[in-house]
């Protein structure tokens, strides 16, 4: 299964993002490879308006099967997520990707 | 004649002004007080009157036609304001972002994005003898007031003929709605407190109004707190002032239950009168 | 490090003296944010020294070179904005209309017209009397607030606060429900609204706690000015308590909000009574439901 976390960083240790359009990177992990990549969403600090929809755009090309998030998107982002059905898990703040991929997994989110 | 009530900041009395001016004016003649603060229009709460006239208001978004569709992806490529959006094998169109630029429609090699109306809002007018009361409100979601506001003025343009007094209750801030408010106003009264942030807001007001080339004038309102500085200002740069309605708790009561305060308070009555008697000389003038 | 949000849907109800007060309480260990862009009042009470600033970019305006432009007419044409002047047949921008849909560009036969990003406004970062750091921004006339400067603003304060290890971010929030104010939500910890008992107190907290509960965010309220309508402020605590909202405390109708402004000064160096001991008390509690979150 592939996750997507919004982070502040490009590893396991980064902490959480609990923004989602303007989230700093997004952080993939695919459990089969065990492979952790990443994209660089720094670019929407760009954008006047919209960052919502464009960061959900970008989710669905990398195509994860969840996301683990902080505050639930806003309102346009949610409407773009529906669409895809990426699984949205919120609450993840305070912590790093590594603390929030534990506690989903104890299904602790 | 249209007259637009602004401030720089929200909280300063714009609605108990415009509210009170129009059903005051009101007694003996006909008055339109339209509240053109769509995103929060609140002004309603302080007028009784009947409904006459209801009509949702529409602006127009692109509506994606999948059969035409070759998914180039120019639409979304035009799209500046992220509301075109290309999911895999399928466009999605978020109509609240969309600022009916028609781009992406007209632009479309396959006329796969068509423009049709959608509702972004309503607009209900209200009317109590001499008093007619407009209120647009935009819906939950829709972000951009401005064209809600041109429609609401080119509703009052088309209804009621020149003679009639036409009040604005703008939003708000110095931004985009609030120009698009005072745009066509024959006079602006910004209303302000007499306390350091209302001076500030002010000055920016005053700034907009300048640019804009507005004859305008300036009431203070809960005279007696703070300082002499907004009075001062607007005796230095020459804006008259037309009102200075008085501290007075009893207001803030009156206020508080969605009363009329002309009604109750003679001193409030007063500063009406010479804010009356000001938009009068106006007229004669124009003439 | 938490970050609070003080909102409140309408203007007027004290939301800058009190985020000033609880600011200058938190000293420092606060960095402070003021994301209400469009009337920008807090550093008229912190004393700030705009040590640092920047201009800010936001948005697009069409722009047209006239040594390129064959004043075809097809930009005025396109354009549903009506903002392509024709002067003497000369093609120019109404940059108070333009909204930047780059439509016109996209069509201009020569290539005449190009997007510019307009200077929106400027932001600063400054040093403040609590001995603690301020970003704040100022707009230029017809700019729009943004959810983008907003961001700019916050994301600022919070990478001194995680520099130089603080405790809080306290952000003036944005007024309204549109995207600025979205944005002021955002990542926040905790969100403190502040409201008053008349009408429009009301319907426009209930219009903004709707839009808090999407963010899934814990919210508390302070009720200001709450003597003024004993039967509204009733009606506004039952809401608190249906809704599940922290009711912080209730505040009196007090001339010396204004008195300490006129000072500029926040309301707890101004006031010694009991009003100052009131936000005190309300600042240790939004800190204790902050922790506890």
């Amino acid at each position: 299964m592939k996750i997507a976390f919004t982070t502040q960083g490009t590893t396991w240790n980064s902490a959480m993002d609990p923004r989602f359009g303007r989230t700093e990177f997004l952080l993939m992990y695919d459990e089969e490879k065990d492979e952790l990549t990443h994209y660089d969403n720094r670019d929407t600090a760009k954008d006047a308006h919209g960052a919502g929809p464009k960061t959900a755009q970008k989710l669905f090309e990398l195509n994860p099967e969840v996301l683990i998030t902080g505050n639930g998107p806003g309102g346009n982002a949610a409407a773009v997520l529906e669409k895809t059905g990426i699984k949205i898990i919120v609450g993840a703040t305070d912590m790093t990707a590594q603390e929030a991929y534990d506690k989903y997994k104890k299904g602790e989110l | 004649m249209k007259i637009a009530i602004a401030s720089g900041k929200g909280g300063t009395g714009k609605t108990t002004l415009s509210s009170n001016l129009a059903s005051y004016l009101a007694e003996h003649r006909e008055v339109v007080l339209t509240d053109m603060d769509v995103e929060e229009p609140n002004s309603g709460l302080f007028i009784q009157a009947d409904l006459k006239h209801e009509e949702d208001k529409f602006k127009m978004v692109p509506q994606w036609v999948e059969d035409k569709c070759t998914l180039c992806g120019i639409c979304q490529k035009v799209c500046n304001f992220h509301a075109v959006i290309q999911l895999g094998t399928m466009i999605m169109v978020l109509p609240e972002l969309c600022h009916g630029c028609y781009a992406c429609s007209e632009l479309c090699p396959e006329s796969a994005l068509p423009m049709i109306p959608k509702k972004m809002g309503k607009l209900i007018e209200f009317r109590s003898d001499n008093l007619h009361f407009i209120e647009s409100r935009l819906d939950i979601g829709e972000e951009q007031a401005v064209p809600l506001i041109r429609q609401t003025r080119n509703y009052i343009d088309k209804t009621f003929p020149d003679e009639v007094i036409k009040i604005y209750d703008a939003p708000p801030g110095t931004s985009c709605p609030v120009i698009e408010v005072t745009k066509d106003a024959d006079f602006v009264i910004l209303i302000t407190e007499p306390t350091p942030f209302g001076f500030h807001d002010l000055k920016l007001a005053v700034e907009t109004m300048r640019k804009l080339d507005k004859s305008f004038g300036v009431v203070i309102n809960r005279d007696g707190i703070g300082n002499n500085d907004v009075m001062d200002y607007s005796e230095a740069e020459k804006i008259p002032l037309l009102a200075k309605i008085p501290n007075d708790r009893i207001i803030a009561e009156f206020y508080s239950k969605g009363q009329l305060i002309y009604k109750e308070v003679p001193a409030f009555r007063h500063e009406l009168d010479g804010i009356i008697a000001y938009i009068k000389t106006l007229k004669d003038l124009k003439q | 490090m938490k970050e609070i949000v003080v909102i409140s849907g309408k203007g007027g109800t004290g939301k800058t003296s009190l985020t000033a007060s609880f600011a200058y309480l938190g000293g420092e260990d606060v960095i402070v944010a003021d994301c209400d862009v469009d009337a920008a009042d807090m550093h008229l009470l912190l004393e700030p020294d705009f040590e640092e600033k920047e201009d800010f970019y936001s948005g697009e305006l069409a722009y047209i070179k006239q040594d390129q432009c064959i004043r075809c007419g097809k930009c005025a044409k396109v354009c549903r904005y009506d903002a392509i002047l024709t002067i003497h047949n000369v093609f120019t921008v109404d940059s108070l209309s333009c909204e930047g849909c780059g439509y016109c560009a996209r069509i201009c036969p020569t290539n005449a017209i190009i997007n510019r990003k307009p200077i929106a406004g400027t932001w600063y970062i400054s040093n403040i009397k609590t001995g603690s750091i301020m970003v704040h921004a100022k707009l230029g006339i017809g700019a729009d607030n943004s959810g983008k400067l907003v961001a700019k603003v916050k994301a600022e304060a919070k990478e001194i606060a995680e520099d130089e290890f603080k405790d809080y971010v306290i952000v003036d929030g944005s007024p309204g429900i549109g995207c600025p104010v979205v944005s002021s939500l955002s990542g926040a910890s905790f969100v403190v609204i502040v409201t008053e008992p008349s009408v429009s107190g009301l319907h426009d907290l209930k219009r903004v706690y709707e839009l808090i509960q999407k963010f899934k965010i814990k919210a508390g309220c302070l009720i200001n000015k709450s003597d003024i309508n004993p039967k509204l402020t009733e009606e506004i605590e039952t809401f608190l308590r249906i809704e599940n909202i922290e009711h912080i405390a209730n505040l009196p109708y007090d001339e010396d909000f204004t008195k300490a402004m006129t000072n500029g000064q926040t309301i707890v160096e101004y006031s010694n009574g009991h009003l100052k001991e009131m936000i005190d008390k309300s600042w240790n509690k939004i800190k204790q439901l902050v922790t506890n979150n």
